[in-house]
């Protein structure tokens, strides 16, 4: 089960053998290869302590490997990035729209002259109309979107996602799951996305990266072959269910392997 | 959609019925609006009355207790001699209190941009502010000729503490993932102080410039009471000395109300200063509903 459908796509990252130890002692990675496509929506599927979120700082260059590599196919620059986190980490003192402006703020860039973009980006999470609200006024749900406006505003090459609907309640990460799925198709990034939720990855992703704890690793690589758009239908369909019966297998075995 | 508008939802209300829960809590809302400033003013006229009565009854004379209305006419008639001491005082806690802030500040931040300069200087300024100011001021004017130079750094002495370690506090409260967001985007050590430790501080520095406000204004009456000298220099905290010599009390307590007066206006202001910066965005400043 390897990601056949990604066989035509450029390479946008590799990972190559990377390793990740703190204190010398706790070894939070071994050895994890992934190679990201260019449009790939890949989940990092595993137990707490597994290393997705070591992963995922990695490539943020939050935190350097102890060994192996991190390549950027033809290098990468700040706005190739972007990235949200289980909380919705909102400036509370700026308005909604000076918290997706932050980026550009950052790079030196007024207000007036990104603007449209700015507006754009709330567009597409359905939050013009907030611009100018402080995350307070906000819901849980809402500030997610901000969030996710402000990862999407440099128009990203990568968009890394840390377990970020995690605190939501049901039916508002469902909306969210739809939300994201069509803005990926919209704006055509490529998402890495932790997640310890298996019905949420089998729906999200084309692959699934199948992780175990202690020490973190690659068990397993699922493709997850269903057409996107996916829908409601999709969520009640038959080869979803078969693809999280398996999806759950293989996290019981990279699971039962330390058990 | 998942979105809810906030406003609408608010404007919505009050076409609902109330229930007698709601009323009782209406009721006891204007009741204590009302109450907030009609029981202290209550309050303060009946004390005022029973000073009155218990000078007239016991026949004390005025310069051991003045009657209220004595001190009043006093407060009126000294008004040229106590204002100026006003202005003095006032000038001294106010300079005192930007220096703090300045000075409260700009440690801050040169705290957090070093580690050496904090492990250094920190437990200094913690030497000097749990060393009384009363101890301090004899040395302060046997060094400084000035006099208002004196009482300036009695006055900063007391009052940049509060500001220091409540804005070190608060530049090292900056949420961790908003630090890490600001790595991810390249920020400078310029920009994540400008735009993210600052504004996390904002809160916190202006807590510690409440409590720096009022005691500036302790710090310049010690200082002043420790100095002693008189003439044209002379504050609200001379006049109070310089009375008692007299046996002037009225006077005395005439100059004691201007400068509790002036505590409680340094204290309001600031508190709505404060309000102001924070009311859109800090959970302090933010009336809940219900």
């Amino acid at each position: 089960m390897s990601a056949s459908a990604a066989g035509h796509r450029r390479t946008v990252l590799e990972m190559q053998g990377v390793d990740k130890t703190f204190g010398g002692d706790v070894e939070a990675l071994r050895a994890m290869s992934l190679t990201v496509n260019d449009g790939d929506f890949i989940s990092l599927l595993g137990p707490s302590g597994c290393g997705k979120s070591t992963a995922l700082r990695l490539i943020a260059g939050l935190s350097e490997p102890s060994g192996g590599r991190i390549v950027w196919e033809g290098g990468h620059e700040i706005g190739d990035l972007g990235v949200v986190f289980q909380e919705p980490t909102l400036m509370p003192w700026a308005t909604v729209a000076d918290n997706v402006w932050l980026p550009f703020r950052l790079r030196g860039h007024s207000y007036n002259e990104v603007r449209d973009r700015v507006l754009e980006a709330l567009k597409l999470v359905g939050l013009e109309r907030f611009q100018k609200s402080y995350p307070r006024e906000l819901s849980g749900g809402m500030k997610m979107r901000v969030s996710i406006a402000r990862a999407m505003v440099t128009n990203p090459r990568i968009i890394l996602m840390d377990e970020p609907f995690a605190a939501l309640d049901e039916i508002t990460r469902f909306k969210l799951n739809d939300d994201l799925l069509m803005l990926k198709d919209r704006i055509r990034c490529t998402v890495i996305f932790v997640t310890h939720s298996v019905f949420e990855s089998v729906f999200m992703s084309d692959r699934i990266v199948v992780m175990a704890a202690r020490p973190g690793r690659v068990v397993r690589e699922l493709s997850v072959d269903a057409p996107y758009p996916r829908t409601e239908e999709f969520r009640t369909s038959a080869e979803y269910a078969a693809l999280c019966r398996s999806a759950s297998e293989a996290l019981r075995e990279a699971m039962g392997e330390h058990a | 959609m998942t979105i809810s508008d906030p406003t609408r939802a608010a404007q919505a209300t009050p076409a609902l019925t109330l229930d007698a829960e709601d009323r009782a809590r209406i009721r006891r809302r204007k009741l204590e609006r009302t109450g907030a400033w009609a029981l202290p003013v209550g309050l303060l006229a009946l004390f005022v009355l029973g000073w009155d009565w218990l000078v007239v009854a016991n026949g004390i004379p005025h310069f051991i207790l003045p009657r209220p209305g004595l001190v009043a006419s006093t407060l009126v008639n000294d008004w040229p001699m106590l204002s100026s001491a006003l202005l003095i005082t006032m000038q001294i806690t106010m300079m005192a209190l930007a220096v703090a802030v300045i000075g409260g500040v700009g440690l801050a931040v040169l705290f957090t941009q070093s580690r050496l300069v904090e492990m250094s200087l920190y437990p200094y300024a913690v030497i000097l502010q749990v060393t009384p100011i009363i101890a301090i001021a004899p040395l302060i004017f046997v060094y400084v000729d000035s006099h208002i130079v004196g009482l300036l750094i009695c006055a900063w002495l007391v009052a940049f503490f509060p500001v220091l370690s409540n804005t070190t506090l608060g530049l090292n409260s900056a949420d961790h993932n908003l630090q890490d967001m600001f790595r991810i985007y390249g920020a400078t050590r310029w920009q994540t102080l400008r735009y993210l430790r600052l504004p996390t501080a904002l809160p916190y520095f202006l807590g510690g410039l409440r409590i720096a406000g009022t005691l500036a204004l302790i710090g310049a009456v010690v200082a002043e009471y420790v100095a002693g000298t008189g003439g044209t220099g002379a504050g609200l905290a001379f006049r109070i000395l310089e009375a008692s010599y007299r046996l002037n009390v009225p006077r005395m307590f005439a100059a004691l109300i201007l400068i509790a007066v002036t505590g409680v206006v340094i204290f309001v202001v600031l508190s709505f200063i404060s309000h102001l910066l924070l009311r859109k965005w800090h959970e302090s400043a933010i009336k809940r509903e219900a």
